[in-house]
């Protein structure tokens, strides 16, 4: 059975059909790829895939559990984490704070035990601050475990946000655009990155994305939007060898 | 690293209580000695007040990133609240007791009026969130001004219309009498304890910031979207931030109130305009800086004492200083001759900060 399923989404703004008729299937461990020409719907699908919209048809299932018409926090908590196409870290926050955010809903004690600084909050903090400078070091961030996060380089961010979108040990990473405003060096980093991430966490991962190289450098598998419909799906090589993507992404 | 981080958060922490120990000592042997006026020494529960209330306010306005105009009808809420209980317990039971009490009920009766004006307020955002606090703050003033409270062998009476209509029994006692407020409420506050609330309330929030739920509020501050993503209850989270303000602004409240013998709600003392110089000293002494909003809080009210003269322009000069400050803070030109001011002094020391 497929990790990640949607059945005939859709969803539209006023006139505008923005999504329809979108069915997308992806496996567990895969590393799938959802591309399309600008405007063709891809962040709306993230955004209904996390509950940001609600879908006006279809319905979306993780590991065979409908998840249509959940908010954000419920889908969070059912194992869909995400990235962002402009990086929303919490800036003002260090790095190893924006990861232990990460991990608020995985370890708990109460307001008052945190103000009155009692034995379980140093032991769930300690226990947080190994899990998460872990976290980092998997992503080559612990030197900037001090930094405020807004200072750390682009490139740097971007993994500071994956370790936090992992630090809610999801199920389904999404990762919309991670590359965008990358110079090549850092995308191969990044490509590098994101299939350390599939091996060493045995995730599944759905990601956006523009640049061809990281798309058919690393995704197995494709869907290609256009118009909010699915113009094709399949293979990598097969999908980006088919004229109609062809004519869609050059023009004819 | 690690280990670097901690001690360094914690040294931050500890140097802020240092400084609160220190100007008590400080105060102590000035006083002793002489060398501090009768005027200066009146003064010194009102500092400790408003340091209270200034560390209370940069929890919603620095921790939680929200504006909020209302804080000073959250002290008006634990001041009278407060009294009301000192005065009904004047002889049951002694001094000590009833003041802890007074805190205790002066802190729950806030928290609670913060909470319920938090559940519609923080659903709004920015400027809108500051206008509705503002209004909130002046009805609760207002409502007070307008509350007649009086407790006899009948039990509690209480009226929106005057007095007599109160039906009190002879022997009955008069709580609240309107716009005349609370007469007669015990003297218990003193500077020692005033500083002692304060280091409790410090300790409070910077603990509060430190832990889990602290995380969860600045994240929310720094980005709500993101925030949601990775599962934080943003609603819960910016109420328990919101309450426990409102509440350490009751506590300011409570040792105002057993301050003075007259407890009056009037404009100059919980309407808007102290809201505002709240505000101010939250500005002055830096957003979401605790100990810059203690040295804030102290030195606006000493100034004005100090400089009588200029005391009819205090209120422009305020907002003079509350735009010079916002310009200065986030004006992009500013941050801009911030930066390389900062990278002009500090060249020569860390120049390796910016690499990689």
């Amino acid at each position: 059975m497929a990790l990640l399923e949607t059945k005939n989404l859709g969803i539209s703004f006023g006139g505008l059909r923005a999504v329809n008729a979108v069915d997308i299937s992806v496996e567990k461990g895969q590393l799938y790829g959802l591309i399309g020409p600008n405007g063709a719907g891809k962040t709306t699908i993230f955004n209904l895939l996390t509950g940001v919209y609600q879908p006006d048809e279809g319905a979306i299932l993780l590991d065979g559990v409908n998840l249509t018409g959940k908010k954000t926090i419920d889908i969070c908590k059912a194992g869909i984490a995400r990235t962002f196409q402009n990086i929303r870290l919490f800036g003002d926050m260090t790095v190893l704070d924006n990861v232990k955010t990460g991990l608020h809903n995985h370890y708990s004690y109460s307001t008052v035990e945190g103000i009155l600084r009692l034995p379980r909050y140093h032991k769930v903090e300690k226990e947080m601050n190994e899990k998460a400078m872990e976290l980092l070091k998997v992503f080559g961030l612990e030197e900037y475990a001090d930094y405020k996060a807004e200072n750390l380089p682009y490139g740097q961010q971007r993994k500071l946000e994956i370790a936090r979108a992992m630090a809610t040990a999801p199920k389904l990473l999404l990762l919309d655009e991670p590359a965008a405003g990358m110079n090549p060096n850092e995308t191969k980093e990044l490509m590098d990155t994101i299939g350390f991430v599939r091996d060493h966490f045995d995730m599944t991962i759905l990601l956006i994305e523009h640049d061809m190289k990281l798309v058919s450098g690393i995704c197995e598998k494709l869907t290609v939007l256009n118009f909010g419909e699915v113009l094709a799906q399949g293979d990598t090589q097969e999908v980006l060898n088919n004229p109609e993507v062809i004519t869609a992404y050059l023009g004819e | 690293m690690k280990k670097l981080r901690i001690n360094k958060t914690t040294k931050n922490d500890m140097i802020t209580y240092a400084m609160v120990i220190l100007a008590y000592i400080v105060v102590q042997v000035l006083v002793s000695t002489g060398h501090v006026s009768s005027l200066i020494q009146g003064l010194l529960v009102p500092f400790c007040t408003y340091v209270i209330v200034a560390i209370a306010l940069n929890l919603t306005v620095g921790i939680l990133g929200e504006l909020s105009l209302g804080h000073a009808g959250f002290m008006c809420v634990g001041a009278f609240s407060s009294a009301v209980f000192s005065l009904a317990c004047k002889d049951a039971m002694p001094g000590g007791l009833r003041f802890f009490l007074a805190i205790l009920i002066g802190a729950a009766a806030a928290a609670l009026v913060g909470f319920l004006v938090g559940i519609p307020v923080l659903r709004l955002r920015g400027d809108y969130l500051a206008i509705v606090t503002l209004a909130f703050g002046e009805i609760i003033k207002n409502i007070i001004n307008a509350l007649y409270l009086g407790v006899d062998s009948n039990g509690v009476h209480f009226s929106m219309k005057d007095a007599l209509s109160l039906n009190m029994e002879e022997d009955g006692l008069m709580l609240i009498k309107g716009a005349q407020g609370v007469t007669g409420t015990p003297n218990d506050s003193n500077f020692t304890i005033g500083v002692v609330l304060i280091l409790i309330t410090l300790i409070i929030v910077l603990n509060f910031i430190h832990s889990r739920t602290g995380r969860a509020v600045m994240s929310i501050r720094d980005n709500r979207i993101a925030a949601e993503s990775i599962g934080i209850n943003v609603t819960k989270y910016k109420l328990i931030a919101f309450t426990l303000s409102a509440s350490l602004a009751g506590v300011a409240g409570v040792l105002y109130a057993h301050n003075l013998s007259t407890l009056n709600a009037l404009p100059k003392n919980f309407g808007y305009n102290m809201s505002i110089l709240i505000l101010v000293f939250v500005v002055l002494g830096g957003i979401g800086n605790m100990r810059g909003s203690i040295i804030a809080a102290v030195l606006l009210t000493l100034l004005p004492e100090v400089l009588r003269g200029l005391s009819d322009y205090r209120m422009l000069i305020y907002a003079i200083v509350l735009i010079a400050m916002m310009i200065f803070n986030w004006s992009p030109n500013a941050i801009f001759f911030r930066k390389r001011l900062k990278q002009r002094i500090t060249a020569g020391k860390q120049p390796k900060k910016e690499e990689a």
